[in-house]
């Protein structure tokens, strides 16, 4: 099925818990593609691409961090104003939840990346390929 | 010094005796042939009711433990057809079950009669106005003192708990001269007395009746001083009866038994022995004149000893120290019995298996606190913030609704809470009461 693994991790309100997550990457040779976070006043949800999803589980959970791996879909719109929003209107018109959306870091010449979580996948890719939205692939992110 | 029973409070202790003989030897009659946990109970270390005919036989009957109450839900353990109850209460149980009692109409007359006795020894009277602010419903607390206050003939305001503010102003307006509820709340509402400015001299109060949890002689002179009052300690457990087994007389050197209704024993927790008289051990009740839940050798769990001496205030029956401490790991929380179990088995029922978890217990402006910290596991994990949110909003409504109190849930990372070789600690109690 189309769209790209997503690494979440479970993490405390606490100070440096994000610099932890991050140096534990960088100590593995792990490159963070996109990254988002939630939060909460105690707690929060650490959500990211990487380009090793499954050493990135391995030494997350090695470390004991609680993670989960779920598949969201990326996709490439032209990096101008509207762009966004007439993907987000297509889908919520087709009564498609987003749940939440974040970017991937830089922009690809004309074209910015952006990730969106839906409460349906299959439905949300009939709706993108149907208005021509390219989706972006693993590959495409450099995830091997 | 004013009695409400001066025949039963101040009866010669040999007299008490024959009494309480002859009612145990009517009591284990009843109980053999009314419950059959009981006649099994008997049967199996092979002893009928012929075998007791004094006090001295009862070391000789099996106790009975909570498990037995929860393992009897809801009405095995009743001695009386459901139509000749006429009231029924309950209590937290181990795990997520309630420990049900029931009371027929002599029952509830006993217990307002216990309660009566108590409250007189208190230096409450028929003309008091008696504010309660003990939760009523299931717990004991509120109409059991309630039916106590009507049986005195006292005006009785039965305000119950919660909202602090509606009670300072009844405690204004109406100018009671006695209040009865926990202690812990009872401070609490002493500082909102002074905050409106009131001094203990124009606090109307004059006696407190506090139970339902622990409080020390420390929190005792803070009461007395705060509101201006004599603070006297109050003792009951559902299962035996509710508040009123025992009670404080105004001299405040131990709990009354009320005797012809209850025999109180203390034994060795660990051997189950009696331990010599005056020494610490776990209370036990047997409840002579009780129809509809009848108990022998109920195991309470609280750790106090018993002084026989006669008390300064005529009454000759024992009475009880305030309780040190407890035998298991029951938690009293603003009144409520709480046991660590029941936080397991709810965890479960979210997880399929426990997580680790700590109860983490304190008390904020005389107000106890309880928060539970679960870790956060794969089963509970989301990469919505809402579903976490909900998950956590779920425990605590489901934590609340069995421990029929407001807790506090903190999901933690893994790794972050104590681990323990060999049994697991799970309550950190910082309260200084």
């Amino acid at each position: 099925m189309a769209g790209i693994k997503q690494i979440s991790v479970f993490l405390a309100n606490r100070k440096g818990r994000i610099a932890d997550v991050t140096s534990l990457l960088a100590d593995n040779n792990i490159d963070i593609r996109a990254l988002s976070i939630a939060d909460t006043e105690s707690y929060g949800a650490l959500r990211m691409i990487t380009d090793d999803n499954e050493k990135a589980v391995k030494v997350l959970k090695e470390a004991n961090f609680v993670t989960k791996i779920n598949t969201v879909l990326a996709i490439e719109i032209p990096n101008e104003p509207g762009a966004l929003a007439k993907v987000l209107s297509a889908i919520e018109d087709d009564g498609i939840s987003v749940e939440y959306i974040y970017a991937f870091v830089g922009v690809q010449g004309d074209h910015a990346r952006v990730i969106i979580r839906v409460n349906d996948n299959s439905k949300a890719l009939e709706t993108l390929k149907r208005i021509n939205v390219t989706l972006v692939t693993e590959e495409d992110v450099g995830i091997r | 010094m004013n009695y409400w029973n001066e025949h039963f409070e101040c009866m010669p202790r040999d007299e008490l005796r024959v009494l309480q003989s002859r009612r145990l030897e009517k009591l284990v009659d009843r109980i053999y042939n009314n419950v059959p946990l009981y006649r099994k109970k008997m049967e199996d270390i092979g002893i009928e009711p012929g075998d007791i005919r004094t006090v001295d036989d009862i070391t000789k009957l099996p106790f009975t433990l909570k498990t037995d109450l929860r393992d009897s839900y809801p009405f095995g353990m009743f001695a009386v057809p459901l139509s000749e109850i006429n009231r029924i209460h309950a209590s937290s149980g181990t795990t997520g079950k309630q420990t049900v009692v029931g009371y027929t109409a002599r029952d509830l007359d006993t217990w307002a009669e216990c309660v009566a006795r108590g409250l007189v020894s208190c230096g409450i009277t028929g003309r008091s106005i008696i504010h309660i602010a003990y939760g009523y419903g299931l717990f004991t607390g509120g109409l059991g003192i309630h039916n106590g206050a009507e049986k005195l003939g006292a005006a009785v305001v039965p305000a119950s708990s919660g909202n602090t503010a509606r009670q300072v102003t009844l405690i204004e307006d109406f100018r009671p001269d006695a209040i009865c509820c926990t202690p812990s709340y009872a401070l609490f509402l002493a500082e909102e007395l002074a905050k409106k400015g009131l001094t203990p001299e124009e606090i109307s109060l004059k006696v407190g009746v506090f139970g339902a949890e622990p409080w020390s002689e420390a929190m005792r002179a803070s009461l007395e001083e705060k509101l201006g009052i004599i603070a006297c300690d109050i003792y009951g457990l559902s299962e035996v009866m509710g508040p009123g087994v025992a009670c404080e007389c105004s001299l405040r050197k131990g709990m009354h038994v009320q005797e012809d209704h209850f025999i109180v024993e203390v034994i060795n927790p660990e051997t189950g022995e009696p331990v010599a008289p005056g020494e610490p051990g776990e209370l036990v009740f047997t409840t002579l004149t009780k129809q509809g839940f009848p108990l022998i050798r109920y195991r309470t769990r609280d750790i106090s000893r018993l002084n026989y001496e006669k008390c300064e205030c005529g009454r000759t029956t024992a009475r009880i120290e305030k309780p040190s401490g407890r035998s298991d790991d029951m938690l009293i929380i603003r009144g409520v019995n709480v046991f660590p179990s029941q936080v397991e088995t709810v965890l479960i029922e979210f997880g399929g298996t426990a997580p680790y978890y700590m109860i983490y217990v304190d008390r904020v402006d005389n107000h106890d606190t309880m928060e539970v910290q679960v870790e956060m596991t794969e089963a509970f994990f989301s990469d919505k913030i809402s579903e976490i949110n909900n998950l956590e909003a779920r425990i605590k409504a489901r934590l609340n609704s069995i421990l029929g109190l407001n807790v506090k849930v903190k999901l933690t990372e893994p790794g972050s809470l104590p681990r323990f070789e060999g049994k697991a600690k799970h309550v950190i109690d910082s309260r200084k009461i």
